[in-house]
């Protein structure tokens, strides 16, 4: 196996690792490279912090392992190898009237990326987190090669487990129906938080999310834009061409001033009265592919983003991170509030029924410090902080909005007792260390 | 009327993507190589993913003893026949000078055994009027360098060989395009550090059909690699004897 000493980094920069990888393209050499040592699985680094990273040691990107392997057009059953991206199945499916049931908001995730962050979507408070819809999975680890179905603990604690249960080599997907392959989107303002909020809570869409206006101060605090929508049939609108960021951007690209008037903007785009569109799939559900390396857009240093879920009691806590966020200045304009169901696969999933708002922040003086206080503000509300773009957590911090940590950690001690799985995330957060 | 497409080296990492774009428009796929296990999961992979037929089939370049099998299956496909070429091998140039029986295999592989099998399919096609053959060469084939030269001398010969095919071939309807890519982002690149204007498999599957519908000659890809090649080839064989490029 040819192994290249390489620097990489997730999908924020802002934290790197150098390491040797290996990109096997066929199963047998997947087989060979790991028989040279067990190694944490890689797939396209759409996590934001360090999950996909293992400074110093080896890993193995898998995204060229990325065949389907069989579908049952009956139930919809499909099976991949877990280097496919969603955003491929969507291509190839879609047409043919089959969904991945949960997608991310990026179709460059793949299926073994998705597993091991229990993904969820714009539909996640119906459908619930994208392991509730995988019926089995094939892992390679200590004990060799196994199938592992949805009733074992191996399975709880693969689901969200960020991989630490073994390589992921492929899954049974149950795929949902969809009419065909657009959508019909309605947009519509919100002027402020609470009737944000209260839009979200009363939304009865299939797909739901809002756009916030992370911005904006005083009585337009938490505005946004909440976009609703459906699946459906008809004529697909042309796909707009893709572009490429050639380069980091200069600093003053996303600096305080621009991001305002960006922000407002974006928000009078929408008509006061709303709107209603057709648009093809991929652009509504992975609106940010269509920008190849957008992350270049923060520069070199890179970006934060935060990401948290609040019990549904707790508006009061978003109100206060919005009025810390648009004090600080930092936030960029891609900011997400959406209103999360109950549904998760997994010991480590992140949802829990509440609110969770995302919100990016350039790499700068400043958001590190303004990050760990919406990490209090989360943690006093009881709430939590999503694994998948964390890069500032701290153990003790993150073991106590993790309640089934132990049960985890004990499944992860059987599959991979060494510890050869362990990502610079884990060793971070300490997660697999007993207190 | 979907078209049938036999390949050759059907598992390489820039023929898995080629071959995909065509299983995605609903093509026959004759999925041609070595290891078996691979090419029947690539043929269930086409299959889902819209190939109106994908079939596993046996061929090594340096067991032309196959060969007849192979051309008898394309044989029996009916409408228009095409043949896209990806095999080839690059030992390293080192342990080519440390063992120079190397030679005869990376010849095979990148040239003799192709040529030999699209020489037995071009009655076929000549019969047919009407198909494309896609072979793809190398930018290494374009002048002789220490750090590949052997492999070069192959692709050179392919070149020359899709040359005289392609004028062989016009005269009945069926076009022959030679493909020379510089270097790709696959399992031959993987861990030989940066290299110059690297393109993608996605890249060169796109170009390798927008040029079978212009019917292009001969296509450089990542397209930059044009004008380097010619300014490669334009070095003066003095100056060009002592550099490493």
């Amino acid at each position: 196996m040819r192994w290249n000493t390489a620097e990489y980094a997730g999908w924020g920069r802002a934290l790197r690792a150098e390491g040797e990888l290996a990109r096997p393209e066929r199963r047998s050499v997947l087989g060979a490279a790991l028989a040279e040592g067990l190694t944490p699985a890689i797939g396209n680094r759409r996590s934001y912090g360090d999950a996909c990273l293992n400074s110093g040691g080896r890993a193995v990107d898998m995204s060229r392992l990325d065949r389907f392997l069989g579908f049952d057009p009956e139930t919809g059953m499909l099976t991949v190898e877990a280097g496919l991206s969603l955003g491929e199945i969507v291509a190839v499916m879609a047409p043919r009237g089959w969904l991945p049931a949960a997608m991310p908001g990026t179709g460059f995730a793949t299926v073994g990326g998705s597993v091991a962050h229990d993904v969820h979507g714009k539909n996640h408070h119906g459908a619930g987190t994208f392991g509730q819809h995988v019926s089995a999975l094939t892992l390679i680890n200590g004990q060799g090669e196994q199938r592992v179905t949805q009733d074992s603990e191996l399975f709880r604690a693969t689901m969200g487990g960020l991989g630490q249960t073994g390589v992921i080599t492929s899954a049974e997907l149950k795929l949902a129906r969809c009419k065909g392959d657009i959508v019909t989107v309605t947009e519509r303002r919100a002027e402020g938080l609470d009737e944000h909020l209260a839009l979200l809570d009363g939304s009865e869409a299939t797909y739901s999310v809002g756009w916030i206006d992370a911005t904006a101060k005083g009585t337009a605090m938490g505005r946004g834009i909440l976009e609703e929508a459906e699946t459906g049939a008809g004529l697909v609108p042309p796909m707009k061409r893709s572009k490429t960021v050639p380069m980091d951007a200069p600093g003053f690209a996303l600096s305080s001033p621009v991001v305002r008037l960006f922000n407002a903007a974006y928000y009078r785009r929408v008509p006061a009265r709303g709107r209603s569109m057709v648009k093809p799939l991929g652009e509504f559900f992975f609106p940010l592919d269509r920008i190849h390396d957008w992350n270049r857009l923060y520069g070199k240093r890179g970006f934060h983003q935060f990401q948290c879920v609040v019990p549904l009691a707790e508006a009061e806590a978003l109100r206060e991170m919005l009025r810390r966020i648009s004090d600080a200045g930092l936030a960029s304009p891609l900011a997400v509030l959406k209103r999360m169901g109950s549904g998760r696969a997994g010991f480590m999933s992140f949802p829990m029924e509440g609110y969770t708002l995302a919100v990016d922040f350039p790499a700068r003086p400043g958001a590190a410090d303004l990050i760990r206080g919406l990490e209090d503000i989360t943690a006093e509300a009881g709430g939590r902080i999503y694994l998948a773009k964390d890069s500032l957590g701290s153990p003790n911090r993150v073991r106590a909005m993790y309640p089934e940590l132990d049960a985890w950690r004990e499944a992860v001690q059987m599959a991979d007792p060494g510890g050869a799985l362990a990502t610079d995330l884990v060793r971070r957060l300490r997660l697999r260390d007993k207190v | 009327m979907s078209e049938t497409w036999i390949i050759l080296g059907a598992t390489s990492s820039m023929a898995r993507v080629f071959i995909r774009e065509l299983a995605g428009r609903g093509d026959a796929l004759l999925l041609a190589g070595r290891n078996m296990d691979d090419l029947k999961s690539l043929a269930q992979d086409c299959r889902l993913r819209g190939a109106a037929q994908a079939e596993a089939v046996g061929f090594d370049a340096r067991k032309p003893g196959g060969f007849a099998a192979l051309l008898k299956t394309a044989q029996e496909a009916p409408g228009v026949l095409n043949a896209a070429v990806f095999v080839g091998s690059m030992p390293d140039q080192a342990e080519i000078d440390a063992d120079p029986s190397l030679v005869d295999g990376t010849v095979t592989d990148s040239f003799t055994g192709p040529a030999r099998f699209l020489q037995m399919l071009a009655p076929e096609l000549e019969t047919r009027g009407k198909g494309t053959i896609v072979g793809v060469g190398s930018v290494a084939g374009d002048r002789g360098r220490l750090a590949n030269y052997v492999y070069g001398a192959a692709k050179a010969g392919l070149a020359t060989y899709l040359s005289g095919l392609r004028n062989r071939l016009g005269r009945s309807g069926v076009h022959v395009m030679t493909v020379k890519p510089g270097p790709v982002d696959t399992a031959m690149t993987w861990g030989l550090g940066p290299q110059p204007f690297m393109t993608t498999p996605e890249a060169v599957a796109r170009d390798i059909l927008k040029g079978i519908r212009k019917k292009r000659n001969v296509l450089y890809t990542a397209g930059i690699y044009r004008i380097v090649m010619l300014v490669i080839r334009l070095i003066p064989e003095p100056v060009f004897k002592k550099l490493s490029i």
